[in-house]
């Protein structure tokens, strides 16, 4: 029985309907920030411009996308069925009636979920990992540009030694099904996702410790929650079984989170380096407050700006990374859906097919795209204060 | 100037001894050394027969006798056969010495490939020049294009041409080179038909027809970021006191921006194309296992995937020196074009 095809025009449409519960969060999500925006500070001047309100749209697009990935998605993103093997965009599968929106690829999977699927491995790894790496640069990031002196040598140094690595190379150690059977990754995890732990322990400390009584609450809470996703992540011992990472994602985080932290750490090392010249800084030690009450207090939250513009990007960057595993089939399951693995599958075979490489290319591209443009209005807004 | 030079290749030599032995580190890890002994000896060899071949190769012996053979500061020991009992090649395809020689990186000698079955300098250096003709091409359209959008973007900053021109570097950082690769080949080479999707003819000869694609994949990621740097210089240097007096004595714009602002303009792109050769590099790998082009990036894919010990080594030594060097030359350079930096 030969595939029954829909016109392009139906297929644009098609597609066009299917992300229904995006459109229809998009707008509630832009319509209220539009009539909100002068109360939304930093946030709210984004839509002063052009460029800041496409950079916020995409980026929510892909997150509701994400978000809502099981409802727009028509067929499930590892299902084969044989019929509809590298067939054209527009194929209606004869069973459910549903169309290959944008085709089937070479193991009769359908495009279209696919992509609309690895959106969410994206999402939840990209930000993930830049919110790791933020934690770690700041924490080591702080000291040595406050002190200097010795500490900053070594950390300085450990840094440029992690930045001398040619990102690939280091993708190639370390992200390998060999080292899962080693405790490296462990190690390394069981290291950096100590920084969160310590960073908001000693957030709390500084600025309550004259406070019994918000400050045991506030430590408890980070104690607990911390201690518990640490032990779900790390040990894979999450005693209610909720937190919970697959040895091979495990993997790719750590090594992301390794690849992109010394690049935080120069940035924050320069802020603070900068910002610790200023008046209230010495007004601060003037009137006893310790080192880290300083740091954490005074110097962070006027070092933010940079921070959220460097976040921006470093996620961008930390997806184009993602990407890059994907591509050399390192680290990521073969049949994941993510845009990485279906950009390997999809150029071998070019020279057949085009399809079943479009919609990924693209839907990288755009999100990167949306996250450059945030960051570079963030950046404008936030130079003319 | 000198001492600082030498300062900085004294903290280069010892970032390259901590690198190059976290490699060696991770290379010889269990199972890739398990890996390795599977693939260089028959199927179904026994646990036995792996770990005996390990030993007989010499893996087996302590991790820094092994990387003191590899730098050149201990003698590399023949391996001994075990019918015969005399020492033997460890590996013949090399010409191992039959006698304990220091023969290491401090030597010149980069060991031996056992995915190729050849020494790693016959290997390396020729994909080494491939890669390096492949760079000439990528810096010789990358650098005078990037240049040409900062300079008309940030010499009149918020026109229109400013905004069309940042808007479309910023989609080129936003492109990496397996998304840009995979689109040109489909608009140039499956489309079109003016380009070949495939650069593995490049290595008898290179036409215009089979190196297009990766120069133009591997330079337009590069193209969006180096641009947007020379912009950012460009706008600060217009707005500089001398560029309104000289506007003020009644040059015209052009000559302004020519004989005025470029060469000022030009110091902080500088640095940004020097410190591009290490996100080149991981460009390169990408484009070249695309394009099927024989050069560096293709060898350390080849070298990693088949857990070929010395070669992957070697590929990192390469590398890691490419990066450092790189960073010497972007400060060097930097006080050279820049008299009002001093470096103590």
């Amino acid at each position: 029985m030969p595939v029954q095809y829909i016109s392009g025009f139906t297929v644009v449409l098609e597609v066009l309907s299917r992300f229904w519960p995006v459109w229809i969060a998009l707008v509630i999500v832009m319509g209220a920030s539009f009539a909100y925006k002068k109360k939304l500070a930093l946030y709210g001047q984004l839509f002063d411009s052009g460029v800041g309100i496409v950079g916020v749209g995409i980026c929510l697009f892909w997150l509701f996308t994400a978000i809502f990935a099981a409802t727009v998605s028509p067929f499930d993103p590892l299902a084969q069925i044989p019929i509809m093997k590298d067939v054209l965009p527009g194929a209606v599968e004869p069973k459910s009636g549903l169309t290959y929106l944008f085709g089937g690829d070479k193991l009769a999977r359908d495009v279209f979920s696919r992509m609309v699927y690895g959106s969410q491995i994206v999402l939840i790894i990209a930000p993930a990992a830049t919110g790791f790496a933020l934690m770690v640069g700041i924490t080591l990031g702080l000291p040595a540009g406050y002190y200097g002196g010795k500490i900053d040598t070594v950390l300085s140094f450990l840094a440029n030694l992690v930045l001398a690595f040619p990102v690939i190379l280091l993708f190639y150690l370390l992200v390998t099904p060999g080292i899962m059977d080693t405790p490296i990754p462990y190690g390394m995890a069981g290291v950096f996702f100590l920084f969160p732990i310590i960073f908001f322990s000693v957030l709390f400390w500084t600025r309550y410790k004259n406070r019994p009584d918000r400050l045991y609450i506030l430590l408890g809470i980070t104690l607990i929650l911390g201690g518990w996703i640490y032990a779900g992540l790390v040990f894979d011992a999450d005693p209610l079984k909720i937190v919970h990472i697959d040895p091979n994602q495990l993997n790719i985080f750590v090594a992301v989170v390794f690849a992109s932290s010394p690049g935080v750490f120069r940035i924050v090392r320069g802020l603070v380096m900068d910002i610790k010249t200023r008046d209230y800084v010495a007004a601060a030690q003037t009137r006893g407050e310790s080192p880290w009450y300083i740091m954490l207090w005074e110097i962070l939250p006027n070092a933010r700006g940079p921070l959220i513009v460097d976040a921006c990007l470093r996620i961008g960057y930390t997806t184009i990374l993602l990407g890059t595993l994907g591509y050399f089939g390192l680290g990521l399951a073969p049949e994941s859906p993510d845009w990485g693995t279906a950009i390997k599958d999809a150029s071998r075979l070019l020279r057949s097919f085009i399809h079943p490489a479009l919609p990924p290319t693209i839907a990288l591209m755009s999100f990167v795209l949306g996250l450059n443009l945030l960051a570079d209005s963030l950046r404008e807004q936030s130079m003319k204060d | 100037m000198l001492s600082f030079v030498i300062r900085r290749l004294g903290t280069m030599a010892l970032t390259m001894l901590c690198l190059t032995m976290v490699v060696f580190f991770l290379i010889n890890l269990e199972p890739n050394l398990k890996k390795l002994a599977i693939s260089q000896t028959e199927m179904h060899t026994s646990a036995e027969q792996l770990e005996s071949w390990l030993v007989n190769h010499g893996y087996r012996q302590n991790f820094f006798v092994r990387y003191g053979q590899w730098l050149g500061v201990v003698p590399k020991q023949p391996v001994t056969d075990p019918a015969t009992g005399k020492p033997a090649q460890r590996f013949s395809f090399c010409n191992d010495p039959l006698v304990p020689t220091f023969a290491g990186v401090f030597q010149g000698d980069f060991g031996c490939s056992t995915k190729f079955k050849a020494t790693v300098a016959s290997k390396l250096f020729p994909a080494l020049g491939a890669t390096g003709i492949l760079m000439f091409w990528v810096l010789m359209v990358m650098v005078p294009i990037s240049l040409l959008i900062g300079i008309l973007a940030g010499m009149r900053e918020g026109s229109r041409t400013d905004r069309v021109l940042s808007v479309a570097s910023i989609a080129s950082t936003a492109t990496p080179e397996y998304v840009s690769g995979v689109i040109f080949t489909v608009i140039f080479a499956s489309w079109l038909g003016w380009l070949n999707g495939s650069a593995a003819s490049a290595s008898q000869g290179i036409t215009f027809y089979n190196f297009t694609l990766p120069v133009m994949t591997l330079a337009i990621y590069g193209i969006g970021y180096i641009a947007r740097m020379t912009r950012a210089s460009m706008v600060e240097v217009m707005t500089q006191q001398y560029i309104r007096t000289a506007r003020l004595k009644g040059l015209s714009f052009g000559s302004v921006v020519v004989k005025h602002a470029l060469r000022n303009a030009l110091i902080a792109p500088f640095t940004v194309i020097m410190l591009q050769f290490p996100w080149l590099l991981t460009g390169v790998v990408i484009v070249e296992v695309m394009f099927r082009y024989q050069g560096f990036g293709y060898t350390l894919v080849e070298a990693a995937g088949n857990n070929d010990i010395d070669l992957l080594l070697g590929c990192s030594l390469v590398s890691v020196f490419i990066v450092l060097i790189t960073q010497l030359i972007s400060d060097v350079g930097y006080a050279f074009l820049n008299p009002r930096i001093r470096v103590q």
